[in-house]
């Protein structure tokens, strides 16, 4: 029978496909349902995003940030703002409240892009319930984004030296009332989901990651931790004031796409952790520094990268001493991360590779910028 | 529903005293009540796309339609004239007669089986002494017409899916029928009409409780409905063997999936549920809305298991087929088998 051999064809998985989470294209090769060679093709999002920075001075670039990962622009703009301010030497100076509120918002994004994350992969295995389910929460979050910055998901809100304005007074409440509501919640989305027998059969011991591979691709973020990379630059790399927190990193060891999954599921628990410390602490005070309003960074280069809800954002600038950057390059996760796709997908059923695309949250916006 | 018996058979007198010959008079009459039950499933369209919305929305903690209409109760006849509304697009190199009747295929099977569904004690169009056979195997045609509209759509995705129909219809016709053979098997007749008079004392789903399980289950499969929605399988396929269907033929392939749903569900009133008979001596009740009530006790329960679950794997869907239910109709057979034979002992 190992003779008989089937046709092979070729199937070309989006550009414009419903589980594609953008404009990804693959182009597997398959026999029967199973995909034998899987090609990746980027690029349909173009944006010149970093060709763009070099003709911005450094403020007018803040916003972009924001369309780079189109559901965790919080964290892009940390990123961004961050690296600046190390160019420039002012990163002690930012006030004790603003790094306070950039923490607060940097875990509430997080928590939104798991959400999304969860909402898309349910989604991607026809589960209409739980994605409802998962862009309620984000919608409350978003709706808090909206009290402190004035827009949902471009927020525009970090800026050099703090953030651009202070929380209004219905901004602590109304956290207060989503932290309550969260660990309802967070059991409401295992109900319907984790504990689901088709959904554990369709995702344990799929699309396993091993560690040497995740490693050699340069995979990192959540995707890296389900593989038994125990790395959070939270962590491992404190950046601001993340020190200061008590949080538990998540940890899997066997790297298939339940891990992947459940590594998300719990980051949005310590996530919460983090912010029920933060809503005590939080200080007093001015939230932007004293920078000067025409930033003109000295001369010299600097990288800088945080932990962004799907793995590791750097910003490399380069400065020539002007007010905008001689260039700009940004280094994503998730370009890095769809990277192992093409080995990822060989062997696996096309409904398996939906499902295994999905669990490495891809965001089209930042892999083409 | 006895009414509705004297008023066909008022119908006919009248006929023939008009001076119209029977056989023409018989036609006249079979060809009104054809026409009465495709306006009877076509009503239940109406009502099964909003309700099925409104469980969506409920189950998935949403709003559904809400703006056309009391409730959005008329969202459906406007979605109707949108879809007629649209451009009939045959995409080139398609096989163009298949690709046409396809869809007209699957609407008539998803039809046809109807035939032989009581309704109420007399309310069946044609009382076949094998009328479950015959429904089983009008129901399995309609593999058929997913085949040809994967195969004639001249798209991949379509090919795909019409070829996981034809593994899953082949894979769930054996235990669907399995599932049923202990009714036949109990009452010693394949009539609708027959099998529902058996149950005036006991439903059969008490007996037949893993039979009612596994028939729900391939029932299930039998109309592509989540969580076997594999050949439609919008998040892998696109839409599966309809991607390429547009306007009016996309709709009939969604009216042949609810005509079955219905179909099957009334079926499963008729076969478990004790078809018209009242529960609790509540005869003043007339049995159609009895029978009413249970298809969409039925059509509530396929709705419930379509919104909570996730989709399966093919090679899960063959596993559960192959390797439990076929094993468990089968076991179900013997043990009735057995329950027959004691039972026919003791009685005598």
């Amino acid at each position: 029978m190992n003779d008989i051999r089937t046709q092979e064809m070729n199937l070309n998985f989006g550009p414009q496909h419903p589980s594609t989470h953008g404009v990804y294209r693959g182009v597997f090769t398959m026999e029967g349902e199973y995909i034998t060679k899987c090609v990746n093709h980027i690029g349909y999002l173009h944006r010149g995003i970093e060709k763009m920075a070099e003709s911005r001075t450094y403020t007018q670039f803040i916003p972009y940030n924001g369309r780079l990962d189109y559901v965790s622009g919080m964290l892009n703009e940390e990123a961004y703002v961050r690296t600046v301010e190390k160019l420039m030497g002012i990163s002690d100076q930012v006030p004790e409240r603003a790094e306070y509120i950039r923490v607060i918002m940097a875990e509430l994004q997080r928590i939104a892009s798991h959400l999304v994350f969860y909402s898309s992969m349910a989604l991607d295995m026809a589960g209409f319930t739980p994605w409802t389910y998962g862009f309620r929460e984000r919608d409350t979050i978003l709706d808090l984004f909206e009290m402190a910055a004035g827009s949902r998901m471009m927020p525009n809100y970090m800026r050099f030296g703090g953030v651009a304005a202070d929380l209004n007074e219905e901004f602590m409440p109304a956290l207060r009332k989503l932290l309550d509501i969260m660990p309802k919640c967070m059991e409401e989305y295992h109900g319907i989901l984790t504990g689901n027998e088709i959904f554990q059969a369709r995702t344990k011991g799929v699309a396993s990651l091993s560690r040497e591979k995740a490693l050699n691709y340069g995979i990192s973020g959540p995707s890296a931790r389900a593989s038994g990379i125990d790395y959070d630059l939270r962590r491992d790399e404190p950046y601001g004031i993340y020190d200061r927190f008590k949080f538990n990193v998540p940890v899997r060891q066997t790297g298939d796409t339940f891990d992947r999954y459940i590594v998300r599921m719990d980051e949005m628990a310590e996530s919460v952790k983090i912010l029920e410390q933060a809503y005590r602490e939080l200080p007093e005070g001015p939230v932007l520094a004293k920078v000067p309003k025409i930033i003109k960074p000295p001369a010299g280069e600097v990288y800088h990268r945080i932990e962004h809800s799907k793995g590791h954002l750097g910003f490399h600038i380069v400065s020539d001493g002007t007010a905008k950057p001689y260039r700009l390059r940004i280094c994503s996760p998730c370009f890095v991360n769809v990277a192992v796709f093409e080995e990822m997908a060989v062997g696996l059923h096309l409904q398996d590779a939906v499902v295994a695309f999905a669990s490495l949250d891809i965001v089209l916006g930042e892999i083409d910028r | 529903m006895v009414l509705f018996l004297v008023w066909v058979d008022m119908f006919r007198q009248w006929l023939v005293g008009i001076g119209i010959p029977a056989l023409p008079a018989e036609i006249l009459i079979k060809t009104i009540l054809v026409l009465i039950v495709i306006i009877f499933v076509l009503t239940n369209l109406i009502v099964l796309v909003w309700l099925e919305r409104k469980f969506a929305a409920f189950y998935a903690d949403r709003v559904g339609p809400n703006r056309l209409g009391p409730a959005g109760f008329l969202q459906f006849p406007v979605d109707i004239v949108k879809m007629l509304g649209k451009e009939d697009i045959i995409p080139e190199n398609v096989d163009r007669p298949v690709f046409k009747i396809a869809s007209i295929c699957a609407f008539l099977t998803a039809i046809m089986g109807w035939a032989v569904i009581p309704l109420g004690k007399g309310m069946i169009l044609e009382d076949l002494n094998v009328g479950l056979l015959y429904f089983i195997a009008i129901g399995s045609t309609g593999t058929i017409a997913f085949v040809m509209a994967g195969f004639a759509s001249n798209n991949k995705y379509a090919l795909l899916g019409g070829m996981r129909t034809a593994a899953q219809m082949i894979s769930y016709e054996i235990p669907l029928a399995f599932s049923l053979l202990g009714i036949v098997m109990i009452t010693g007749s394949l009539s609708l009409t027959e099998i529902v008079d058996a149950q005036k004392n006991v439903w059969f789903i008490f007996p037949q409780i893993l039979a009612f399980f596994a028939y729900f289950v391939c029932s299930i499969a039998e109309t592509n409905r989540g969580p076997f929605d594999l050949a439609e399988g919008e998040q892998e396929l696109v839409a599966g063997y309809f991607v390429e269907y547009s306007g009016i033929r996309y709709a009939l392939f969604m009216v042949a999936e609810y005509t079955h749903l219905v179909a099957v569900s009334a079926i499963a009133a008729v076969v478990f549920l004790g078809g018209w008979n009242a529960p609790f001596g509540l005869t003043f009740i007339p049995g159609f809305i009895w029978m009413m009530f249970k298809i969409y006790l039925m059509i509530f329960l396929f709705m419930w298991v379509r919104w909570t679950f996730v989709r399966v794997k093919v090679e899960h869907l063959m596993h559960i087929g192959w390797k439990f239910l076929i094993p468990l109709t089968l076991f179900n057979i013997v043990i009735t088998g057995i329950g027959v034979y004691v039972y026919r002992m003791i009685a005598g």
